[in-house]
C-alpha cells in the first residue's frame, strides 16, 4: 500500500513537471512582448520603462534560465508574481479555487447522480415510452453547447420567471453571514450547476444505460432471478454494483474537463473562479496566472486521478494493488 | 450495398443523415441564398423573426440578417470540424500504429506523451493555443487537433496491441516486410472501423469546440460563425432572445445529425453490440 502510494506520487510528480515544462514553452512561443504590451497600456514606450520591467519580471534572461527560475519557485511554493496585479499568483489563485472547486464539485455530485439515476431508470424500463424519453433527451443533451443551454436557463428562469440569479456567487452588498449566506450561494449555485452537469448528466445517462443492459445479460443475473431475489435488489446488488465500474473509469477522467468547462460556464455566469481568472490572465497576457492556473489544474487533475484509483479498489475488491 | 441496407434501417442515423445534408446544403448555397457579405447592415436592428418576411430569423443590434449568419456560419463549422477532425486523426493514428507496433520503449514514451496531453483539461488548453497563436482558421484547426489527437492514439494503439499478435502479422514479418509496410498495408487496414466510428463522433465534438472557442471571442474574425454569433448576442439576451437561440439551435442539429451518424455506422460496423439495443 505505502509502495503503490510512493509509486503514484512519483509519477504523478514526473508528470506535473512535464505539464509545467510544457506549457512554459508553450508561452515562450507566443509572439508579443509582455513587458512591451504592459509598458504600451501604461502608456510609455520610452525603451528604459520596458527595459526595466523586462528586468523586474526576469525576462531578461534566457528561456532555459527562466524556465529553471520558474521551476525551482514553484518547488518552493512560489508561483512568481501576477504582471498586472502585483500580487503572488498563489495568493491570487487560492483566493478563486474555491468558488471553482464548489461549482465543479457540485456539478461533478449533480450529474453523476442524474446521470446514474436516469440510466438504471432507462435500462430497467427498456423498450419503453420511458426508455426512449431519457435516450432522447440524453442524445439532445449530449449535443448541446454548453454556453447555450447556460444562455437559455438564464434567459428562462432568470429573466422570464425570475426564479433564479443569473450571475454573480452571492447576492452583492447583501451582507449575509451564516446559514443565510449558505442559502444564498446555493441558490446561486443552481444555474451553473446544472448547465454545466448536464452534458455530463447525458454521457452518464448513455454509459450507466449501457453498462447495466450488459450486465443483465449476464448468467449471475439470470441465477438471481431464478433464485427468486426481487426485482428491486437485483438491479441494486447484482446489477448496478457491476455496471458502475466504467461509469467510474469515465467519471474519473471527466475531472479535469470539468475544469475546462468551467470556463464557459463562469464567463456566462460571472461566477469569480479560476476558470474567469485563466481567461482574463490570456486575455492580459499575464502569464505567471496562467501557467499557476494550469499548475494547479494539473495537481487537481492529479489528485483526483490518485483518489480514484484508490475507490477502484473499493468499487471492485477484484483489483489488487500492484 | 450490405452497409447501405443495415444503415438504413437505424432510423436515427437516417434522420442524422437528412439534417446533415440540409445543413451541408445550406453551407454549399449561403453565397446563392444569402449573397454578399454576413456582417454587413441589411435592415432594421432587432426585427423580430418573422416580423419582417425578408429576415425570416430577425436581425440583430446592428441589422445583419441572422438567417444570412446561420447559413455562412455553418460552412465554417462544418469545415474546421471536419478539417480539424482529419488532422487529429492523423496524428493521433501515427503515435498510436508506431507505438502499439513497436511496442517497449517506444510505446512507454509515447504514451507518457500522450498522458501530458490528457491531464491538461483540453478546452482550456484549445483556448490558450488559439489565443497564442492568434484567432484564424489555421490555428483554431490545429489546436482542436492538438487536443483531440490523445483518444485517437490509445484506441489505435490497443487495436495494434491485439492485431500484432495475430497470424497474418507474423506471416508477414517472416517473410521479411519492413515496419512501416507491416503498419500501412496489414494492421491498419483491419483497425479502420474503430477509427472512423470516433472520427464521425470526433467531428461532432470539434464543432462543439470551435463554436465555443468563437463564442469567447476566439474565432477567426474573417469568418461568420455560430459560436460568434451567441457570443456577440450574450449582451442582449433580454432584448432579443432570437438572436443568441437561432444559432444555437443550429449548433445544437448539426451535433446531434453527426452523433446520430456516428452511432448508426458503429452499429453497423460493430454488429456483435446490435443486440443491446433491443
Amino acid at each position: 500500500m505505502l509502495n503503490f502510494t510512493l509509486q503514484r506520487i512519483g509519477k504523478a510528480f514526473v508528470v506535473i513537471v512535464g505539464v509545467i515544462i510544457l506549457n512554459f514553452l508553450l508561452i515562450k512561443l507566443a509572439p508579443g512582448d509582455p513587458a512591451a504590451i504592459l509598458a504600451g497600456e501604461a502608456g510609455s514606450g520610452d525603451p528604459q520603462f520596458v527595459e526595466n520591467l523586462r528586468r523586474q519580471f526576469g525576462l531578461d534572461q534566457p528561456v532555459p534560465v527562466q524556465l529553471w527560475n520558474y521551476l525551482s519557485g514553484v518547488l518552493t511554493g512560489d508561483l512568481g508574481f501576477s504582471y498586472r496585479n502585483q500580487v503572488p499568483v498563489l495568493d491570487l489563485i487560492l483566493q478563486r479555487l474555491p468558488a471553482t472547486l464548489l461549482l465543479t464539485g457540485a456539478a461533478f455530485v449533480f450529474s453523476l447522480a442524474t446521470g446514474m439515476l436516469f440510466g438504471v431508470l432507462a435500462a430497467r424500463h427498456r423498450g419503453t415510452v420511458l426508455d426512449s424519453m431519457i435516450t432522447t433527451l440524453a442524445l439532445i443533451f449530449y449535443a448541446t453547447p454548453l454556453f447555450w443551454i447556460a444562455l437559455m436557463s438564464v434567459l428562462l428562469f432568470s429573466i422570464n420567471l425570475g426564479w433564479l440569479p443569473p450571475f454573480d456567487m452571492e447576492t452583492i452588498g447583501a451582507g449575509y453571514t451564516g446559514w443565510r449566506r449558505v442559502l444564498d450561494i446555493a441558490h446561486h449555485l443552481i444555474l451553473p450547476t446544472v448547465t454545466l452537469g448536464l452534458f455530463y448528466t447525458a454521457i452518464y445517462t448513455r454509459l450507466t444505460r449501457a453498462s447495466m443492459l450488459e450486465v443483465m445479460g449476464l448468467d449471475f443475473v439470470k441465477t438471481a432471478r431464478a433464485k427468486g431475489v426481487p426485482g428491486q435488489r437485483i438491479i441494486r446488488r447484482h446489477v448496478l454494483r457491476n455496471a458502475v465500474l466504467p461509469v467510474f473509469t469515465f467519471a474519473s477522467m471527466q475531472a479535469g474537463q470539468l475544469v475546462g468547462g468551467a470556463i464557459l460556464t463562469e464567463t456566462v455566469f460571472a461566477w469569480p473562479g479560476i476558470g474567469r481568472l485563466m481567461f482574463d490572465a490570456l486575455m492580459q497576457r499575464d502569464y505567471p496566472v496562467l501557467l499557476g492556473v494550469f499548475l494547479i489544474t494539473a495537481i487537481v487533475v492529479v489528485v483526483v486521478n490518485f483518489i480514484t484509483d484508490l475507490l477502484y479498489r473499493v468499487v471492485d475488491p477484484r483489483i489488487g494493488i500492484s | 450495398m450490405q452497409f447501405i441496407k443495415r444503415f438504413s434501417q437505424n432510423y436515427g442515423a437516417v434522420l442524422g443523415l437528412i439534417i446533415l445534408a440540409a445543413i451541408v446544403f445550406l453551407a454549399v448555397a449561403a453565397p446563392l441564398l444569402y449573397p454578399g457579405n454576413p456582417w454587413k447592415t441589411v435592415g432594421m436592428p432587432l426585427l423580430r423573426p418573422l416580423q419582417d418576411a425578408k429576415f425570416l430569423l430577425g436581425t440583430d443590434m446592428l441589422g445583419r440578417d441572422i438567417a444570412a449568419g446561420i447559413a455562412h456560419g455553418a460552412k465554417v463549422s462544418l469545415l474546421i470540424g471536419v478539417v480539424s477532425t482529419l488532422v487529429a486523426v492523423l496524428i493521433g493514428v501515427t503515435i498510436g500504429a508506431v507505438a502499439g507496433f513497436y511496442g517497449g520503449r517506444v510505446d512507454d514514451i509515447l504514451m507518457r506523451f500522450t498522458e501530458f496531453f490528457q491531464i491538461i483539461p483540453t478546452f482550456a488548453m484549445a483556448v490558450v493555443l488559439v489565443a497564442i497563436f492568434s484567432p484564424n482558421f489555421i490555428s483554431i484547426t490545429l489546436a482542436i487537433a492538438v487536443v483531440s489527437w490523445p483518444s485517437v492514439a490509445r484506441l489505435v494503439r490497443a487495436e495494434f496491441l491485439s492485431l500484432r499478435q495475430r497470424e497474418f502479422v507474423q506471416a508477414a514479418v517472416v517473410i521479411g516486410q519492413s515496419g512501416p509496410r507491416i503498419i500501412l498495408t496489414q494492421i491498419l487496414p483491419n483497425a479502420v472501423s474503430p477509427i472512423i466510428v470516433t472520427a464521425s463522433l470526433m467531428v461532432a465534438t470539434a464543432i462543439l469546440t470551435e463554436s465555443a472557442l468563437s463564442f469567447l471571442g476566439l474565432g477567426d474574425r474573417n469568418m461568420m460563425s455560430w459560436g460568434f454569433m451567441i457570443g456577440a448576442a450574450r449582451t442582449m439576451l433580454r432584448e432579443a432572445w432570437w438572436m443568441s437561440f437561432f444559432p444555437g439551435f443550429a449548433i445544437l442539429l448539426a451535433v446531434l445529425a453527426i452523433n446520430l451518424i456516428g452511432e448508426g455506422i458503429n452499429d453497423v460496423m460493430n454488429p456483435h453490440l446490435r443486440g443491446r439495443k433491443q
